[in-house]
């Protein structure tokens, strides 16, 4: 949709641009739409000779025939047999899809063998990249022109240097002029003045940039015959403070960037635990089956997604209540069905919600098969936010982070401000009591156990936009997610949120040493050993309600 | 007999009398008689029937700790696979240079890893007598150092089950990795002999059928006495009210440490003796489910009876073998049933639906 109307919006302005620069120059000169097709006509005609030629007449058209090029440099570009037409065609799987090179208007599919590609030469090939950069530095969108600016920055040329300088004299949008900045004194620094290659590299040290690092690098290293390639060893120490800098904000920057996985990775853990917490922390109850009501929102999800596969955004969006609702339902019939027998004995419970997941998991296995199902991403929440060079977020960790953190306030509202809260934590402190004044706790068991399974499923819409769906989604998260209701302690939802989010960290800073399965151990044994010296996790109950 | 009151349990009685029927009576026929007589059994009856012996005894030490001591340990097949893995190691160590890269002192899958020489811990694993008292010393140690830990700071209830669970987990994960030197996911196996005996013969098959019931039979008597005795007394105490058991004056961790490390080695022994009979050790042991599957096991026969471990250990795993032989999908419904079942309609298990039958008809 979006990438759909970018396209229409270049379309428009290369229409309006063209009809502009006809109002202009219309009665001295050709008029510019017979002129690209004339340069098309001559593209069309066999010789290399006629081929540069007619490139070099759509360069001089501007950034209206930049499609046109692009195409023929990616060999999208044909003629038709039929009519000798031009045209552009995409490749799908039966065949070319069509438009007209000249007016863009679609022309349907067609078979490989009705269009002939038009060739190039490698010079020619080169000197159309050449041309497409120098466009593409001149379009309107801003993003178009940063890519350009970074291509040049690998081209070994004056030419490409002299047009970047003149482009930073009107640039007007900071990203890219901050690019061509970068790029000019990358160049710098190869010229043969000692001084301006200081200055270059002393300017250079306080930029964020991956080719600065590794030009930097490069200019510090031995060849063969070991001496160092930059001959120069005054050079080589102001190079070698300048890499130390930017190491050192390398360094911060992706221990952020440890800190945000972590915190996804937490974000996960909490929303898998919350439920949990609250069933165990109101009722005493372990609730095997809660990775099992969480694998049914993430179900949920997959199966709205097959409704409406065309509104992936909306798909989301409604699985969030859909699933809440349905896992919330099979929660309650677990809690009506088989729990309510249990109460007081908590062993017996947890073998029995186990019993239920594995009915679950077998059911789901039989309805959708054993086979993973992988749940699209829709494109807000794909691709990442770029930060600088050393830090990129990916959008859909960030949006399970901000998501985690709206259940917990919202979550934490329903307990502290609604009736059903109210009576929730009188029966976690003193059940007996509760009932004595009048607390009806047998339908406040039902709707905790009810509100903490509908957590589950839309924990499980979280979980579905980062790992695949399949019958044993919640058996993976089990275990990790038991160990922070016990790290955080039963009872206080804040030491779960804790809790979550110090083991997510600790995983993700674990796993560079010792590799992922091994900072998995880590965590599960320095749990073991924690809840040695406190048995009752990080925030225990306190008062009465802590004896039994 | 009179020293631990077996004499007036019918049932008890009953079970030891099929136990020891099977353990002597079927190894027995097929050592002395012709292959083509009716009593001979074939090797895969001789096999199965060894395996569920050792997965009773498994069931037992677990029925020891949960049913006596009220610690529901969701980590009991941890010990057995140690156990297992101690045997494994041993007839891994037993193949020489009969495996697929002959190798005289690495197992195939080191020579596979490129390792150039063995690990310290799989030092002394080609004698029979250190593998035998590692069988019993991991899991002991283990359970050991785990139990003192956890009694010691007083972790009861559901937090005591969930961290053998995160145990039995962190376990499960570490011999999936092939830097542990365990075989990682494939784990042991493709064995050759023990004690220099064919271990796919089937004389081999019937003495290892033997050695398990002997086994079973040993470890149900003693746990029966052990329970009949003071110490058994302030077991069950522990189980019923712990802190007023601590009030009277007893170290309750001491008693709860003493039986867990104790079940814990009962449980290494069933997988010493299981491994030789299914031929292959691998991380899958580990996982919690198999550990839950032990604790449905003693539910379902009927905890705090022993001998209902047994019951109930053989038949579920009967069950399986007949289920997912006929229709595989049915059988984590009907597992996933017996869990649910067995909570809600029979708290005493079979054990107890049998002894009320019994005392109806008495009346």
């Amino acid at each position: 949709m979006k990438a759909n109307s970018i396209k229409c919006c270049l379309r428009l302005s290369a229409i309006l641009m063209l009809v502009f620069s006809l109002a202009i120059h219309g009665d001295q000169e050709i008029p510019p739409a017979s002129k690209l097709q004339d340069a098309l006509s001559i593209l069309k005609q066999g010789s290399m000779a006629d081929r540069e030629l007619a490139v070099n007449q759509l360069a001089d058209l501007g950034a209206s025939s930049l499609p046109i090029l692009q195409a023929l440099l990616d060999g999208k570009l044909f003629t038709l047999k039929s009519d000798t037409s031009l045209v552009i065609g995409i490749d799908n799987n039966h065949g070319y899809t069509l438009s007209d090179a000249l007016t863009g208007s679609e022309k349907g599919v067609i078979e490989r063998s009705a269009v002939t590609k038009i060739n190039l030469t490698n010079n020619l090939r080169v000197a159309l990249r050449k041309i497409i950069g120098q466009l593409q530095l001149s379009a309107d969108d801003p993003a178009i022109r940063l890519a350009a600016v970074k291509a040049m920055a690998n081209e070994e040329d004056d030419n490409t240097q002299s047009l970047l300088k003149a482009r930073a004299l009107i640039e007007k949008d900071e990203d890219v002029q901050q690019a061509i900045n970068v790029v000019l004194l990358l160049k710098d620094m190869n010229s043969s003045d000692k001084l301006i290659r200081i200055k270059a590299i002393d300017l250079l040290k306080e930029q964020n940039n991956r080719d600065v690092a590794n030009r930097l690098n490069a200019m510090l290293e031995k060849d063969e015959t070991g001496n160092f390639i930059e001959a120069d060893s005054e050079i080589r120490s102001v190079a070698k403070a300048a890499l130390i800098k930017i190491n050192s904000r390398l360094q911060i920057y992706s221990a952020m960037e440890t800190v945000f996985f972590g915190l996804s990775l937490g974000a996960v853990l909490v929303l898998a635990a919350i439920g949990l917490a609250i069933t165990f922390g109101v009722m005493g109850v372990i609730n095997m089956a809660h990775g099992e009501l969480m694998m049914l929102g993430a179900y949920t999800t997959y199966v709205i997604q097959q409704l409406m596969p065309n509104h992936l955004g909306i798909s989301i969006i409604l699985s969030i209540p859909a699933a809440f609702m349905i896992s919330a339902l099979v929660g309650i019939l677990i809690e009506r069905g088989i729990i309510r027998f249990l109460y007081g004995r908590p062993l017996e419970t947890l073998l029995a919600t186990f019993g239920v997941s594995l009915i679950l998991q077998q059911s789901v296995r039989s309805i959708f098969s054993p086979l993973n199902r992988s749940v699209a991403t829709p494109e807000w929440m794909s691709g990442s936010l770029q930060i600088n060079d050393f830090l990129s977020l990916t959008w859909n960790r960030f949006y399970i982070l901000v998501f985690c953190l709206l259940v917990f306030m919202l979550l934490l509202q329903i307990l502290k401000r609604t009736r059903l809260g109210l009576e929730v934590r009188a029966v976690a402190q003193n059940r007996t009591m509760a009932k004595a004044m009048g607390i009806p706790t047998a339908k406040v068991d039902a709707m905790t156990f009810g509100l903490g399974s509908g957590i589950a499923g839309v924990a499980g819409v979280a979980l579905s936009q980062i790992t695949n769906v399949g019958p044993n989604l919640g058996q993976a998260y089990i275990v990790d997610s038991f160990m922070v209701v016990v790290f955080g302690g039963v009872g206080n939802l804040w030491g779960t949120l804790v809790a979550g989010f110090i083991l997510g960290i600790a995983n993700k800073f674990l796993e560079p040493f010792s590799g992922a399965v091994l900072a998995k151990i880590l965590v599960l044994i320095f749990i073991i050993l924690f809840i040695q010296k406190r048995p009752r996790g990080l925030f225990p109950q306190k008062g009465r309600a802590a004896d039994s | 007999m009179k020293l631990i009151g077996l004499g007036d349990d019918k049932l008890a009685m009953t079970v030891l009398f099929v136990l020891a029927a099977v353990t002597f009576i079927i190894p027995i026929c097929n050592l002395m008689l012709p292959a083509d007589s009716a009593l001979h059994f074939s090797a895969y009856t001789v096999s199965l029937l060894g395996k569920y012996l050792t997965f009773a005894l498994l069931g037992l030490s677990l029925d020891l700790v949960w049913g006596y001591c009220g610690i529901l340990a969701l980590g009991h097949g941890a010990f057995f696979a140690l156990g297992g893995y101690a045997m494994g190691m041993y007839l891994m160590r037993q193949i020489g240079t009969r495996g697929v890269y002959g190798d005289p002192l690495l197992p195939d899958f080191m020579v596979f890893l490129n390792w150039k020489e063995l690990p310290w811990y799989w030092l002394g694993f080609d004698q029979f007598w250190f593998a035998m008292l590692m069988v019993v010393l991991v899991p002991g140690v283990l359970a050991f150092v785990f139990g003192w830990l956890a009694f010691r700071s007083r972790v009861t209830g559901v937090y005591l089950s969930i961290i053998t669970q995160a145990l039995t987990y962190a376990l499960l994960l570490a011999f999936f990795r092939n830097e542990m030197g365990f075989g990682g996911n494939n784990g042991l196996t493709d064995f050759k002999e023990l004690l220099g005996f064919n271990i796919q013969s089937e004389a081999v098959r019937a003495i290892l059928l033997m050695l398990s019931g002997m086994a079973l039979i040993s470890a149900y008597l003693i746990c029966r006495w052990i329970v009949s005795t003071k110490l058994g007394r302030v077991i069950t105490a522990i189980r019923d009210q712990e802190s007023r058991v601590r009030f009277l004056g007893y170290r309750v961790e001491m008693f709860k440490l003493w039986i867990f490390v104790f079940a814990a080695m009962l449980a290494g022994i069933a997988g010493a003796l299981y491994v030789p009979q299914v031929g292959i050790i691998n991380p899958s042991e580990f996982s919690p489910l198999n550990s839950l599957e032990i604790v449905i096991w003693v539910a379902m026969g009927g905890r705090g009876t022993l001998y209902g471990a047994i019951i109930g250990a053989v038949l579920v795993n009967y069950s399986k073998t007949v289920l997912t032989g006929l229709m595989p999908e049915i059988w984590l419904f009907s597992l996933g049933a017996v869990f649910v079942g067995v909570t809600i309609l029979l708290p005493d298990g079979i054990v107890g639906l049998l002894k009320r039958r019994l005392q109806e008809l008495q009346s």
